[in-house]
């Protein structure tokens, strides 16, 4: 079981997601720096960690999203391997093109760190399945774009086709139909704004983030 | 010839005073230098002895602070204080001020406050892992105040969200004291290991002394010598020398300076902050005992045309100095390269025990250090002893009509409101490793000693209307609080670090505050063996002639040995009773319940019993991880009320205070008595016994119980009540 957690110059949680993915899974996880151009060989997952990669210079994420890695990214996702993007992950993934819509600025406008439930709409996918029927999740967000926004025809399919895995309880920031977590067409990646690797263990308030790793490696 | 001699002579003079120097400072200098000194020798003067970088007023009686304990690895002097914390690891911490650059520019200032002390702290091998802050405001009415919350408060969110530390504790006061002068003191708190802590003393001559980080601008010049000064009405002129950060920079900074020091390349190490360049080089060389020469040809600069002077007095931030082991460059500029950091050899250390500093040719600066390192000016300035406040006696006051209004004033003022419209801007979770935060309803915040299974508390304490009232008195509590607010999460506390912002020192009635407050304080940290490992020093906090409260704040740090054995006020039980430690006498003065309710500041503060709070403390602390204990809240402003309020709103669940006798109404429920907890318990009776044993005052409360806050028929107040009332002022006053 491996997984990679790729570092930008500027990320934050990167150590966070590495003992995340270690304590909920036993996996072993190799740090990736931005600069590489390719990852470490029989990946099961990647995961693009929170932060503010490159200070969100531009737009959030629109730089990282250009760094030599993702290339090797986007084919390891079209290849089937799982990817998981936490945050500013999230926003990369939207930057580069791997995730539909976009993360604007929260409605409120301004920086929001808070517990929120939400409702695990999808327990079906590859980062959902060991939820089994618990259908409620406890995660923090801490973000100050994490307002997701698609256009309507986008949003209706993403519903209809399954892709909408998280949704808030209540909605902290905006997020058009309140979604916090969404995947690709084929399922195999996922984008959040609430943070799992805040969210592993019982001492840290909730381990209900355990579940969206575990799920990948069941 | 002579006369224009002459008139260059008193020119330099002017320029002297301008640049916060007086005649008699500026005297020492042409005597230590057998010469007039050249312009940038005038500036490097001037910032080294301002009152920010020299501690003049202050350091006299700052040598009154106990520094030394069986855990103290480095007291005051070096970047931060070091304490061990064992199995091989150390916690670095510091607190220091920018108030004057806040109340200017508060995004700014606040946001470059909290990178200067980051930098204070991983400078010295420590990863930084926990944020507070205490923040003092103006009057809410005031026109600035809800301009300067916002700024200071983004500003503080903007930066160290960014950075990636969590910010997990803090306090926030507002009065019309600070009118004129906010508070912005921001406290950072790092681990490292034990045997890898840096320190600035370069250890010898012929070495490579490396600059790396953000380029040199023009931004801060003179930021030195404005935090040293008053401000009036053309204040808003300093403008300019506020420093701009970028978190961004300072993120990569700490990997860049960690993986630097991992490589053992790093001899000698400091970062640039107030006075920048200038503070740095002679610091590191002066401790050293050894000269340095610096060719400013090399410092990377990102305005064209700088002067030798703006480059030595700029405090562009995210910048460190290094003194590297010789041969070592090649380790920096791999380093530098992989984070994307400007990095130059800019000079070498000497053994001329001189600062030299060339540009363009030309030797524009060439002092000896020890004038400016350890020859700093050092005043005895004279002070006045303050007048005590007479004790208010509970009987002499007026009874409220309506104890329900009273209680939800208490509760509803600034000073106790609800601070979530604050803390919910800060990243209070980001390392994956905090216990307890602003959110969670603790007497501390908690993080996780990464990896193992200890917990470190921290806290930020500090009660100015004490402090106003009884200076001495005030400063004992400002350590007593904090001393508390560790034991009552659990920890041992451990050390502190001091924040003191007073007003003009050259005022006896000023200094006279100044004196008692460090004398309370050292009695304090002597007799609850709580030293001082380092510290700041804010002076001048005045406006037209107004000073501010004289804020001593108090930040600490308390290790617990086991992170699962603690407490907090937020799991109190339907059903637990509430067992009150340590004795109560009803002491309204200077008490919220005195300045919300009946409109009055006077009185003399409740006294501090040391051995009392030790005794009590340790009693407490005894007790967690027992069963006895379900919460536990210390008490501090509001008295019982304050408390009681607090855990039933945290655990979200009622309480029935119960009746008594002994004193008036007002006393018994809004006293301030210190040495004070309120025991949430499933087991009274067993409590009770135990505390009896140890020679403690214990005695039953109330019970956890329903849905209302009450009080013997007095009041009944609904927790839905309660809660929208104690979270309504910052919304109301922020607009949001």
């Amino acid at each position: 079981m491996k997984a990679a957690v790729v570092v930008f110059p500027g990320s934050n949680c990167d150590r966070d997601c590495k003992l995340a993915v270690e304590r909920s899974t036993g996996a072993r996880v190799e740090m990736v720096w931005h600069a590489e151009t390719a990852l470490p060989d029989d990946l099961d997952l990647v995961v693009l960690p929170g932060g503010f990669s490159y200070g969100d210079y531009l737009r959030c994420g629109a730089m990282a999203a250009q760094s030599p890695v993702m290339r090797a990214v986007a084919a390891a996702a079209n290849d089937g391997v799982a990817v998981i993007g936490i945050c500013n992950g999230f926003q990369i993934l939207c930057e580069a093109g791997l995730l539909p819509g976009a993360l604007l600025r929260n409605a409120g406008l301004k920086y929001i760190c808070k517990s929120v439930t939400l409702d695990v709409v999808n327990t079906q996918t590859l980062f959902t399945s060991a939820f089994g029927e618990q259908h409620e999740a406890v995660m923090t967000v801490g973000n100050g774009e994490g307002n997701f926004f698609a256009d309507e025809f986008t949003l209706d399919r993403l519903e209809g086709e399954g892709q909408v895995v998280f949704r808030y309880q209540q909605n902290p920031n905006g997020s058009a139909r309140g979604i916090a977590g969404v995947t690709n067409a084929k399922g195999n990646v996922l984008g959040m704004m609430p943070h799992p690797d805040r969210a592993f263990e019982d001492d840290l308030g909730s381990a209900d983030g355990a579940l969206v790793f575990r799920s990948v490696f069941a | 010839m002579l006369g224009y001699h002459r008139l260059m002579s008193q020119c330099l003079r002017q320029t002297a005073a301008e640049y916060g120097l007086s005649s008699a400072e500026y005297d020492v200098i042409l005597d230590r230098l057998g010469r007039e000194p050249l312009h940038v020798e005038l500036g490097v003067f001037s910032v080294m002895w301002s009152e920010h970088c020299s501690y003049k007023s202050s350091k006299i009686h700052l040598r009154k602070f106990p520094t030394k304990g069986p855990r103290v690895i480095c007291g005051p002097g070096e970047n931060a204080g070091v304490v061990d914390i064992g199995d091989g690891q150390a916690i670095v911490f510091k607190m220091e001020s920018h108030n004057h650059p806040s109340y200017i520019e508060p995004y700014q200032g606040a946001a470059t406050g909290v990178g200067g002390i980051m930098r204070d702290v991983f400078t010295m091998g420590a990863r930084p892992i926990a944020l507070l802050n205490a923040l003092r405001f103006g009057d809410p009415a005031h026109p600035k105040t809800k301009r300067l919350v916002e700024g200071v408060v983004a500003g503080i969110a903007g930066y160290g969200n960014c950075v990636g530390v969590p910010t997990v504790a803090g306090e926030t006061n507002f009065h019309r004291g600070y009118d004129g002068n906010i508070l912005v003191n921001a406290m950072c708190v790092g681990l490292a290991d034990a045997d890898k802590i840096f320190y600035s003393a370069a250890p010898s001559a012929g070495l490579p002394v490396v600059y790396f980080g953000s380029k040199t601008g023009r931004d801060g010049i003179h930021g030195a010598t404005m935090a040293s000064a008053e401000f009036d009405d053309a204040s808003d002129d300093k403008r300019p020398t506020v420093q701009v950060g970028d978190p961004f920079a300072e993120k990569l900074l700490i990997e860049a300076t960690l993986e630097l020091m991992a490589s053992g390349a790093v001899a000698a190490i400091q970062d640039m902050g107030a006075a920048g360049l200038t503070s740095s080089s002679v610091e590191m060389a002066g401790k050293g005992g050894v000269g340095i020469e610096l060719n400013l040809d090399a410092v990377p600069q990102r305005e064209t045309g700088m002067t030798a002077y703006e480059m030595m007095l700029s405090e562009s931030q995210e910048r460190m100095l290094a003194v590297l082991k010789p041969g070592r460059e090649h380790d920096g500029e791999r380093i530098f390269a992989k984070w994307g950091l400007d990095a130059a050899t800019i000079g070498w250390t000497t053994d001329t025990g001189h600062l030299v500093l060339k540009h363009k040719g030309q030797t524009v600066c060439d002092v000896p250090l020890a004038p400016l390192f350890d020859d700093a000016p050092l005043y005895d300035r004279p002070w006045d002893a303050p007048t005590p406040q007479p004790h208010i006696d509970p009987a002499g006051l007026p009874t409220p009509a309506d104890w329900s209004e009273a209680v939800l004033k208490v509760i509803g003022c600034p000073d106790m409101a609800s601070k979530r419209w604050l803390w919910e801007q800060y990243d209070r979770h980001v390392m994956a490793d905090t216990l307890e935060d602003s959110a969670t309803g603790a007497d501390a915040g908690i993080v996780r000693i990464h990896g193992t299974g200890k917990g470190l508390a921290v806290t930020s304490d500090c009660t100015p209307r004490y402090v106003q009232n009884d200076p001495f008195e005030g400063g004992k509590q400002a350590v007593a609080e904090a001393w508390r607010n560790l034991t009552a999460v659990g920890a041992d506390p451990v050390a502190i670090t001091d924040n003191l912002n007073f007003g003009n020192p050259e005022r006896p009635a000023i200094m006279g505050q100044i004196v008692k407050a460090i004398e309370g304080m050292a009695l304090a940290c002597r007799e609850l063996d709580f030293p001082v490992v380092s510290g700041n020093v804010s002076l001048y906090n005045e406006t037209n002639g107004t000073a501010i409260p004289p804020t001593p704040t108090v930040g600490a740090v308390g290790l617990l040995a086991d992170y699962d054995l603690r407490a907090d006020f937020a799991s109190a039980a339907e059903g637990d009773a509430l067992v009150l430690i340590g004795e109560t006498r009803g002491e309204l003065g200077a008490s919220l319940y005195l300045r919300e309710v009946l409109s009055r500041e006077d009185g003399a503060p409740p006294p501090v019993d040391l051995a009392a709070e030790r005794r009590n403390g340790n009693f407490v602390r005894g007790l967690i991880g027992s069963g006895l204990v379900a919460a536990v809240h210390d008490l501090s402003d509001g008295g019982l009320i304050g408390a009681a309020a607090e855990m039933a709103m945290a655990s979200d669940s009622g309480i029935a205070l119960g009746a008594q006798t002994a004193l008036a109404t007002a006393a018994w429920l809004f006293g301030e008595d210190q040495a004070r907890y309120l025991i949430a318990t499933p087991d009274a009776a067993k409590l009770l016994k135990t505390a009896a044993k140890a020679g403690v005052p214990a005695a039953i409360a109330g019970r956890v119980e329903g849905d209302a806050l009450s009080a013997d028929g007095l009041f009944a107040i609904p927790l839905t009540k309660l809660r929208r009332v104690n979270e309504a002022f910052l919304p109301n006053l922020m607009g949001a």
